[in-house]
């Protein structure tokens, strides 16, 4: 099939960019959305000019390298899935493909659909860990834990660290990353101990950082590949409000 | 072979470790804030090793290619991990566990290190949970294990199918917590380019910033590498696509032996090649084997799709072939099973390099809500790929590389054969022999990192107390950095017509037709042949875009790629070499009369070990010869 | 203490308290109203006279204003940090499944402020004497407004946007107070449905029945 892409170019950090038009010609239905960006890009390169830059790695949706915003979605239009998961069979023939970069303040694009998360490690460099050193662990089944709640935290860990939620939200608010960090810590005990430090150090990262408020729309929850859901967010503001 | 030395402490097995422990030097606290340590990879290993030398008091580096340590691939590991801890009194113990590891390696590994992976494998659930890593649990509130990979026993932690991730996350917190202390500082998105050393031992890195483009000097009193494996080498694997030998391979040239390039593990079932442009191979967890029924049509080019296939025309190889075991056969059976019928012609799909894994059955069986409950994530996974859904057809599997049990030679501390210079996880070469067993190379990785290394590593630096702060502006590092800019430069300034990617792909293609499940002394040499070709090729005609100085992924995988073109024909040459079949490795010349692995124990059991002799010349093989004082060399045996 | 005091959390909480205390407040204002519907003006009148000057009503207004005040000034705060979180845009249309109105509560909010500042002219400010009217007779004056049709069309508009901003906040107020609950938080989107229903449905009633059926 037949495709129109639409590009965003940015050079570095310090340039503008620009979105530019790309014609591809032969795309399988039977392939993924990076793969036909590959296809480009070898195209590109052969030409002699500079491919399109994207993070990508495990190309199975587990890593969170990748994530652009393909027309109006981050990830694109499939729900629950990571953009190395979109296949190109949910795109029509003559179909015209908007792909710009995760856009968020703290956030910001260092190359073509490049973006720099590094505010995500300094969250959870803030707080999202459990202080035990190596060596010092209990016998592991000397913490009972029950199996919903074990469940429940392992249905929040999941989280990817894509900023799908980040990108989807109209305020660039990163609240179901952090909510999704503190509830798997909340719901164990192992984690308790520490819990309220933990909530207001990544609170306040979160702030400082410059994400924005959450107004509780619910764009990260439909767009996050992991499905993690809004429960978190009520959770940590729980989690908050008892760590007054 | 003199210079070979495995350092395997004195004592029974079981004590090994402990007398090590007892015995060797520490370092005092005050002398660790003046010490150095670099580490390279932030996977289970890396980054667990990380968090632990942190904890210790050192001053640790640690780099990784990726935006975040978060996303190194120990993340995409799915099964389980596993641990001796005994919880189902299934008669399970650190022997055993042992036992199996050191069998299923096809007793290629060396025994005390196999030992000692399996004694620590249950601090490091102990450590896990404590992180709070989510594994699976049972009402009570204990923890739950499966039996996975064909054992008898059930001793695998899990988190559904994201133990990988579940463990790499807890690893992430811990390196994270170790961040903010200040003890370890992290450089992301930077690429180890080559190793430097100072009067023979390991004294730093040169590394390029992949951000800015610009090469960085890192100085350290000992480096660690931990940069998992080798496996994209076959293009088409289970790996990010990423993943590289890069800085493995650099040691390699800087005089670390590399131990058993050609054992590498093929995953039985990965989702198949669905177009050319395919970058990746996804992995469908090993335990679908429990339930599916592995087979093809009885009549060669069948293209019927398969619920047309009547039952008397389907051929379940496996079941038939090994009874005992059926469709539960270890990865390297189960694989070159699949290969042998594709390559006679009885393969399904488009590409006919494909097998059926039908749970048609089970599902009449157990109901399709019970098969849901065990695999329905993984059946999801497998229709948003392929767009078949699996309760109603069967799925279509074939193998993909997978799991390099080679890597880089290290002792029982774990140092290569260059002083100060560690190996850990995937990167080194020491548990899995010839063969991994399911679910224990998170537990090497995270045993390495944690509990090991962080005390073999003062039995050096003790030495090494009074050695002052590395200083970069040494004419070594000046040197390395040098040679670094010029090979970049030479990538630049080839100006060719193809990409680095379409030279990886058919290097790829060489080395999966004839150094893959299979291999034979005909196909071998045409592989060393055909390699040096394209590997000329490669130099010739190699186009790179951009410039030095900027983000430049094609200048990354250029690079990556002259690495596998010299990693492959060692891979190749270390495969002739071994005239046996063993584990992985199936060589046709050396078979049972009914088509199974026929190890040649007199000959070949040792570790082989290559040094680099320089460009071009061949490279010397060493052989650590393996003495078994526990165990007893076995036949494996799947009947 | 003073940057929890100051955080994100804590803001739309403070925000989310002060919008419940107004969710209690509109069934009053609305009961009082529907007394416009009588043909005799006394009810009205007494009643809007009690509100006028019970000393309990006197404090409750000064908390309401309390509240009106941070909420609006706490919505517009945020509202702004959320516009500098993402200074570059998309080009391409969010296409994310929310509800429609969720994504435009600070517009909603500032229409009803709007009507809010019109409203205390023609009832607020009278009453307290910036502005000249009859504080003893809001039946009249609000029988007068409503035969001007472009008020009713205002009137009207307004409470249906209100309609829809208090869909959304009923629901949002009580997830940003941690109240998230597996079988209690449908109940809640469904009450939040009820109540943005009937109360802007009963504040309409007044003009409709006044412009067309008298």
């Amino acid at each position: 099939m037949k495709l129109t892409l639409k590009i965003w170019r940015q050079k570095n950090a310090g340039t503008k960019g620009s979105f530019k038009t790309y014609q591809m010609d032969d795309v399988s239905p039977k392939m993924a959305f990076l793969e036909m960006l590959d296809a480009l890009n070898k195209k590109l390169v052969e030409e002699g000019s500079d491919p399109v830059a994207f993070d990508h790695d495990c190309r199975e949706g587990i890593c969170g390298s990748c994530g652009m915003y393909i027309n109006g979605h981050p990830h694109g239009p499939v729900p629950a899935i990571t953009t190395c998961h979109l296949s190109m069979r949910y795109f029509k023939d003559g179909e015209t493909v908007w792909i710009e970069p995760w856009r968020a303040k703290p956030f910001p694009v260092i190359k073509d659909l490049i973006v720099d998360r590094s505010a995500f490690d300094k969250i959870q460099i803030a707080g999202g860990f459990i202080s035990v050193n190596t060596g010092a662990a209990p016998e592991a089944n000397s913490i009972l834990v029950q199996k919903r709640n074990s469940d429940e935290a392992f249905d929040s860990a999941i989280c990817v660290g894509c900023g799908a939620c980040v990108a989807a939200c109209k305020n660039a608010s990163a609240m179901l990353f952090v909510s999704a960090k503190i509830s798997q810590f909340a719901l164990l005990p192992q984690g308790r101990i520490e819990a309220k430090q933990r909530v207001r150090a990544m609170v306040d990262k979160m702030d400082e950082l410059g994400f924005g408020n959450c107004s509780n729309t619910g764009a990260c929850e439909a767009e996050c590949p992991k499905e993690i859901k809004l429960t978190n967010i009520a959770r940590l503001n729980r989690e908050f409000y008892k760590a007054f | 072979m003199g210079k070979l030395n495995s350092k395997i402490p004195d004592g029974p097995l079981s004590m090994k470790w402990t007398n090590y422990k007892n015995s060797v030097k520490l370092v005092n606290p005050a002398n660790k804030k003046k010490l150095e340590i670099i580490v390279i990879g932030t996977g289970l290993s890396g980054a667990g090793a990380a968090s632990a030398l942190g904890e210790l008091g050192y001053i640790v580096k640690t780099f990784c290619y990726q935006d975040s340590p978060r996303r190194a691939h120990s993340v995409a590991a799915q099964g389980g991990i596993n641990a001796a801890k005994n919880y189902q009194s299934d008669g399970d113990s650190t022997y055993r566990l042992f036992y199996d590891m050191i069998k299923g390696g096809d007793f290629r590994a060396r025994e005390a290190n196999v030992y000692r992976a399996a004694e620590v494998s249950n601090q490091v659930i102990d450590h896990y949970t404590a992180l709070g890593v989510p594994f699976a649990r049972d009402y009570g509130g204990t923890l739950d294990t499966r039996s996975f990979g064909g054992v008898q026993v059930s001793r695998t932690f899990y988190s559904k199918g994201q133990t990988g991730q579940q463990c790499l996350l807890g690893v992430y917190s811990s390196l994270n917590r170790q961040i903010k202390k200040g003890n370890v500082t992290m450089y992301p998105r930077r690429e180890m380019l080559d190793l430097v050393l100072i009067d023979g031992k390991a004294r730093g890195i040169i590394a390029r910033n992949l951000v800015t483009g610009e090469i960085e000097r890192h100085g350290a009193h000992a480096v660690v590498l931990a940069t998992g494996g080798y496996g994209t080498i076959y293009f088409l694997s289970t790996l990010a696509v990423n993943s590289n030998a890069s800085a493995a391979w650099k040691a390699h040239k800087k005089g670390a032996f590399f131990a058993n390039p050609s054992f590498v593990q093929i995953h039985p079932t990965s989702v198949p090649q669905l177009n050319e442009f395919q970058s990746k191979l996804t992995l469908m967890s090993e335990s679908l084997r429990n339930d599916g029924r592995i087979w093809v049509p009885k009549q060669k080019g069948d293209k019927r799709p398969g619920n047309d296939i009547p039952e008397e025309e389907r051929d379940y190889y496996l079941e038939r072939r090994y009874p005992a075991f059926g469709n539960l056969v270890p990865r390297d059976v189960a694989s070159r099973a699949a290969k042998e019928r594709c390559d006679a012609g009885y393969g399904v799909g488009e590409t006919g390099l494909a097998v059926n894994l039908d749970f048609r059955d089970a599902i009449k069986k157990q109901g399709k809500k019970a098969i849901e409950n065990k695999y329905g994530n993984l059946f999801e996974m497998y229709k948003t790929i392929t767009g078949i859904d699996s309760y109603e057809e069967p799925m279509r599997i074939y193998p993909a590389g997978h799991y390099t049990m080679g890597g880089l030679w290290v002792d029982y501390e774990l140092m290569t054969t260059i002083p100060g210079l560690y190996a850990i996880g995937e990167a080194n070469f020491s548990d899995h022999g010839a063969n991994r067993l399911g679910a224990s190379s998170l537990m090497q990785a995270s045993g390495d990192g944690y509990f090991i290394l962080p005390n073999t590593i003062n039995n050096y630096l003790a030495d090494e107390i009074r050695v002052p702060k590395i200083s970069t502006d040494k004419p070594e590092f000046e040197e390395t950095e040098k040679a670094v800019i010029e090979r970049l430069n030479k990538f630049l300034s080839i100006n060719g017509k193809q990409t680095a990617s379409s030279f990886h792909k058919r290097l790829g293609k060489i080395m999966w037709d004839y150094c893959g499940m299979v291999r034979n002394e005909e196909g071998l040499k045409r592989a060393l042949v055909l390699i040096n070709e394209l590997k000329d090729e490669f130099w010739k005609d190699l186009k790179v875009t951009g410039a030095v100085s900027e983000i430049n992924q094609e200048l990354e995988k250029a690079g990556r790629v002259a690495d596998y073109f010299e990693l492959a024909e060692l891979l190749v040459n270390d495969a002739l070499n071994r005239k046996e079949s063993c584990g992985a490795h199936f060589r046709e010349e050396y078979q049972t009369p009914d088509g199974e692995a026929l190890r040649n124990d007199e000959e070949f059991a040792y570790v082989a070990a290559w040094e680099y002799a320089g460009e071009g010349k061949p490279q010397i093989l060493h052989k650590e010869e393996l003495k078994f004082e526990e165990v007893e060399m076995k036949v494996r045996s799947y009947k | 203490m003073s940057k929890i005091l100051f955080s994100s959390i804590t803001k739309k909480f403070v925000m989310a308290l002060a919008g419940l205390f107004l969710l209690t407040f509109l069934p009053v204002h609305l009961f009082i109203n529907l007394m416009l519907l009588k043909s005799e003006s006394e009810p009205f009148n007494t009643a809007a006279h009690f509100m006028a000057t019970f000393p309990l009503i006197k404090i409750m207004e000064i908390v309401l204003f309390g509240a009106i005040i941070i909420h609006i000034s706490w919505g517009i705060f945020l509202q702004i940090q959320n516009w500098f979180a993402r200074p570059v845009g998309y080009v391409s249309r969010n296409k994310s499944e929310v509800s429609f109105f969720s994504k435009f509560m600070i517009w909603t909010g500032a229409i009803i402020l709007t009507f809010l500042i019109i409203h205390w002219f023609n009832f607020y400010f009278v009453k307290i004497g910036l502005v000249k009217g009859n504080p003893e007779d809001f039946y009249g004056m609000a029988h007068s407004l409503f035969k001007i049709p472009v008020y009713n069309i205002i009137y009207l508009t307004c409470f249906a946007l209100l309609g829809f901003h208090l869909f959304h906040a009923f629901y949002s107020a009580f997830q940003t107070l941690g109240l998230n609950h597996r079988i209690w938080s449908p109940v809640i989107k469904i009450v939040a449905l009820v109540y943005a229903i009937l109360i802007p449905a009963g504040f309409a009633i007044i003009p409709i029945t006044l412009w067309f059926f008298r």
